[in-house]
């Protein structure tokens, strides 16, 4: 199978004060499309930095990101937010729905941004798989958490993405609804063939999936397939 | 994606991205809608007194065409009055002091000595109606209301004027483009024009206009006929207006009125924009983790940033729509406001072009002002959703910030240009604007600083609290500082300027200082009049003889001349006024020579005589030391030489002139006097006006005590449509102040709610928000009483020349009142969020 992902040497440096931080250093991997990762780490390793870099949110300071063949580093902001929109679908440990919108107006908007027709069924369609039909009209702030996270993967799989990036899914989540969200993304997920990159602590959720990098100090220790 | 589709997209999120804020926008736009209203309304009074004046010119004028001057008219002028067909008044006024017999009372007034129907459009509105036309032919007079109401007078009673006792037919209410404000300062008597001379005023030296109306049959060409007659009226230099003319004139003047008016509601505006981009700013900071999601899905930085502007736009035309609104409805006061003001009854009726201008301008200069903040979504990074403190560093500095500050700048200069039409004019408003924001600004800035820098530890936990939000993240002390200052600023400048023109009056009352002047004494009457001032007891403080004369030749060249030549830039009134020249061998104190010599007496018969002109006139009529003048002093040609310029202080009550000539070439000529003196008190004053009318009825006095109440209600009347129109600026003040504060509320929730998660009490809150505000009300109101303190000095040092002694008593209710409406408006907005449990705060506003 063909790679989607493609990191090579890639660093990424921060200024602080007076002085460089090194948070990524010659980090290298390929994806291979329609798999499962996981990038696991202790705080402050890099793999949320790691995570920007893959995803098209932040560009690397040095070497090549390179999604579905396009290299990433030479795009602008404008042509980034192309690529997030035709390619990319995001979880977010915080769920990161837009306040003012309803949970429909959130898995709609998308499917807006590309231009598609009958944007409403198919995002009704959407809020159904993940249970919540019925809560189409409701704020978030009127949305339990498990609730919220639902409805953020109705609007993660609505544009068809080739790619899904999770950060720490479930990790402002109580343990039983946690599985429920966990259950509900692989299965989404091998339903549409999409390819899942996950950045967690949780080692248990890691081991779910194909494969595991292990990260420290903005370096990979490990690279390793799960059983 | 299709780019048809992309802006209704962009419409329907911006729409959808709002509704969760109705509240809170329409917050930030009430900020300008008393601006706009302002505005709006002014717009429409232009356009309504515009129209008035288009269809009222005639009655203004109340006549085709007026000819007048204050000569009597020369046999060819005499000639071309006769010659003009159609219907003729004629008219002669002066001032002159009226004897009301029955409670003794005495008065200058404008005496109007009618002969003819004028007027011949409109009317001499007078009670009973009939009295205007039926006084003409007996020996009655009309008396000005104003007049009437002060000396208790009826119809029916008698009025003397001169040697003449008369009737009063009726009361004068209204008569051809008179204000109110006129009938205060100089109330009319008409008195028929075949009485005058019984009344022996029209003596040799009054000042008298001579005024000649017409009516024409409607078939007459008015053109054709003023470029008829023009040459010889400009060469009697007479001068002529006509209906056209009139309503060329009085639009000016209302012009004039109503750019300045717009701009003090332009204030408003401004004042209520700072609000705007406050709030803006607060709620695009709020909004960044939103644009981050938009960017993360794929919304580009251009669509986000489109995304809000549609928004604020759309919010700011709703602002700008129930301003006009309320615009439209406060221009049907206005009339009511300006009512001493106007010539004519104005009548109110919608204008869509003002109302278009207002909501053009509302949404213009709203979105600027948006625009501060909105260009920072450009910068926001879809990073922001994997970690918070990626938020500082989104916005920056930012070159389009600067733009968007040159484009604030220059739309408020051309805006200022556009009503006053001179760009030194514009320059010093936009400048002065800015200065006084910047100021503000900057004392916000200190302020933060020292309560930094010099932050009391030892105080109690709520004061330190209380205190520190003044700097914290997300404080609202610059806007408030501006907002609170700038409105605090209005009211006590507005205080002192007050103040300061009625105390510069009252300063000539006191101790010794000339109070009443007695003008119009003949040669003759001279001694006499000492007399009777020594009988009094009233001193003669100065005896100043008068000589009129006319300018015939300015450097060898004639009124005739210099009209033809077009490169001359020489004021048509140098030749065509009466000058009345005084002269004596030493200067007074007043006056200060600033170039040439000062030469007290002339010696050589044979030569100019060497004078004195006042620098301002000269410099305004390009006269130089050394240019030749040559008088014609009633027959005499007289030349003269400009040996001095003077600077003259023409404030107080004191005799000044424009041409000063030394001792020895006017002692002959024909004359009168004016004297000065100082009355104790009104009673003294009332018991020598009567005596002096009595027997001079051609002298007339003027008494400062008389002045300063007519001073006093010009003032009254003029300062309350500035306080009407201030009131615009000091609302709206307030309104951004509720704004801010209910702004700061959601910036304070999260750490009210924490408080009161950890156990504060609802009291403990309440201090500390009562403290926020009480310190930043007391600092700024501080900072606008210092920053009004400031412009009041230089204005009385520079502009009123005179010392400043502010009244601080109404300063400091000012200085009391405004932290405490902050504190009320900060408690008020606060109690929400108490009295409700921290979960439910938590679940609905935030």
């Amino acid at each position: 199978m063909a790679n989607i992902l493609h990191l090579h040497q890639v660093g990424k440096v921060y200024r602080s004060g007076n002085r460089d931080l090194k948070v990524l250093d010659d980090v290298n991997f390929s994806v291979e499309a329609g798999s499962t990762l996981s990038i696991v780490g202790p705080s402050g390793s890099g793999k949320t930095t790691l995570l920007g870099l893959c995803a098209g949110l932040d560009r690397a300071s040095s070497g090549q990101v390179e999604l579905n063949g396009i290299g990433l580093n030479q795009l602008n902001e404008d042509e980034l937010a192309s690529v997030r929109n035709r390619y990319i679908g995001f979880i977010f440990q915080n769920f990161q729905l837009m306040p003012t919108l309803t949970a429909l107006e959130n898995v709609m908007v998308p499917l807006e941004l590309r231009g598609e027709k009958n944007v409403r069924s198919r995002a009704l369609d959407l809020l159904d798989k993940v249970g919540l039909a019925d809560r189409g009209h409701h704020y978030p702030t009127q949305l339990s958490g498990g609730e919220q996270q639902r409805v953020s993967l109705a609007r993660a799989f609505s544009n068809q993405p080739q790619i899904l990036f999770a950060d720490e899914p479930t990790g402002n989540l109580d343990a039983e609804t946690g599985v429920k969200v966990e259950k509900l993304l692989f299965d989404l997920n091998k339903e549409s063939g999409t390819t899942l990159i996950l950045v967690t602590h949780n080692l248990e959720l890691a081991a779910k999936t194909q494969r595991i990098i292990r990260i420290k100090g903005g370096k990979i220790l490990s690279d390793t397939l799960t059983s | 994606m299709n780019n048809k589709i992309n802006f209704a997209w962009l419409v329907t999120m911006a729409w959808r991205d709002s509704r969760r804020n109705y509240s809170r926008l329409l917050l930030f736009v009430s900020s300008i809608v008393l601006g706009i209203a302002a505005l709006v309304a002014i717009y429409s009074l232009g356009y309504n007194l515009q129209q008035n004046i288009d269809t009222q010119a005639a009655s203004l004028l109340g006549a085709d065409l007026e000819l007048s001057d204050n000569t009597p008219p020369s046999p060819k002028m005499t000639h071309l009055v006769d010659s003009l067909k159609g219907q003729q008044s004629k008219e002669l006024s002066f001032a002159s002091m009226i004897y009301f017999p029955k409670n003794s009372g005495t008065r200058l007034a404008q005496i109007r000595a009618l002969e003819g129907d004028f007027p011949y459009y409109g009317e001499l509105e007078t009670e009973p109606a009939s009295a205007g036309k039926t006084f003409r032919n007996k020996k009655e007079v009309l008396v000005d209301q104003t007049l009437m109401l002060q000396y208790q007078a009826n119809v029916g009673d008698s009025l003397k004027v001169g040697e003449v006792t008369f009737l009063i037919a009726g009361i004068l209410k209204k008569a051809p483009g008179q204000t109110g404000i006129a009938a205060t300062v100089a109330p009319s008597v008409y008195i028929p024009l075949s009485y005058l001379k019984q009344t022996n005023l029209a003596q040799k030296g009054s000042r008298i206009t001579y005024r000649y109306y017409f009516k024409f049959a409607p078939k007459v060409n008015m053109p054709l006929l003023v470029k008829k007659i023009e040459p010889t009226v400009e060469a009697e230099d007479y001068n002529y207006r006509t209906v056209e003319s009139q309503k060329e004139d009085t639009g000016r003047s209302f012009r004039d009125l109503t750019r300045f008016l717009s701009l003090v509601g332009f204030i408003a505006l401004l004042l209520g924009c700072v609000g705007v981009a406050s709030a803006i700013h607060i709620y695009i900071k709020e909004k960044l983790n939103s644009i981050a999601i938009l960017r993360c899905l794929g919304v580009k930085a251009s669509q986000a940033f489109l995304i809000y502007l549609i928004q604020i736009s759309g919010i700011g035309l709703i602002g700008s729509l129930l301003g006009a609104g309320l615009g439209a409805v406060i221009q049907q006061f206005l009339p009511a406001v300006l009512k001493d003001f106007l010539p004519f009854e104005l009548a109110t009726e919608l204008s869509f072009s003002a109302i278009g201008q207002g909501v053009v301008l509302g949404v213009i200069i709203s979105n600027l002002f948006a625009l501060l903040s909105l260009v920072s979504i450009r910068k926001v990074s879809p990073l922001n959703v994997l970690r918070a403190s990626y938020e500082q560093t989104t916005i920056t500095k930012d070159p389009l910030k600067w733009l968007v500050y040159a484009l604030i700048l220059l739309f408020v200069f051309g805006f200022t240009w556009l009503q006053m039409k001179k760009w030194t004019d514009a320059v010093a408003f936009t400048g002065g604007v800015t200065m006084a924001f910047l100021l503000l600004l900057g004392m916000a800035s200190l302020l933060m600083w020292l309560v930094r820098r010099f932050f009391p530890s030892s105080w109690g936990y709520l004061g330190r609290q209380g205190l520190a939000n003044l700097y914290r993240p997300n404080n609202q002390t610059a806007i408030l500082m501006v907002s609170i200052g700038l409105g605090t600023m209005f009211i006590c400048t507005l205080l002192f300027v007050q103040n300061l023109l009625l105390a510069r009056i009252k300063l000539s009352t006191d101790g010794d200082q000339p109070n009443m002047v007695l003008f119009d004494i003949q040669t003759p009457q001279k001694a006499p009049v000492i007399a009777l001032l020594k009988q009094q007891n009233l001193p003669v403080l100065q005896s100043v003889p008068i000589v009129t004369m006319r300018l015939d030749e300015l450097n060898g060249q004639t009124s005739v001349e210099a009209l033809k030549d077009t490169t001359n830039k020489r004021w048509r009134g140098l030749f065509s006024r009466e000058y009345r020249v005084t002269f004596r061998d030493s200067l007074i104190s007043t006056e200060k020579i600033v170039k040439g010599k000062w030469i007290g007496e002339a010696k050589d018969p044979a030569a100019p005589v060497p004078i004195s002109l006042e620098d301002g006139y000269a410099e305004r009529n390009t006269i130089k030391v050394g240019d030749t003048l040559t008088f014609n002093v009633q027959g005499t040609m007289l030349t003269t030489v400009v040996a001095s310029l003077r600077d003259v202080d023409w404030a107080g009550v004191q005799t000044n002139f424009l041409v000063l000539f030394p001792k020895g070439v006017l002692e002959d000529a024909p004359q009168f006097h004016v004297f000065l003196t100082h009355v104790p008190n009104n009673q003294v004053s009332a018991k020598f006006q009567q005596s002096v009318v009595q027997q001079f009825p051609n002298i007339s006095m003027i008494d400062l005590g008389l002045i300063l109440t007519v001073l006093d209600d010009i003032s009254t009347k003029i300062g309350f449509v500035i306080r009407f129109m201030a009131g615009f600026s000091i609302l709206t003040g307030l309104i951004v102040l509720i704004a801010s504060v209910l702004i700061s509320k959601y910036q304070r929730i999260q750490e009210s709610v924490l408080l009161r998660t950890l156990g504060a009490s609802r009291r403990q809150i309440l201090v500390i928000t009562a403290l926020e505000y009480f310190f930043l009300g007391t600092l700024a109101a501080a900072t606008g009483v210092l920053l009004a303190v400031g412009g009041g000095w230089a204005l009385a040092r520079f502009s009123f020349e005179t010392d400043f002694n502010p009244q601080f008593l109404p300063v400091l209710v000012v200085f009391l009142v405004v932290p405490a409406i902050t504190v009320f408006i900060g408690l008020i907005n606060s109690w929400g969020i108490l009295s409700r449990s921290p979960l439910e705060v938590l679940r609905q506003d935030v």
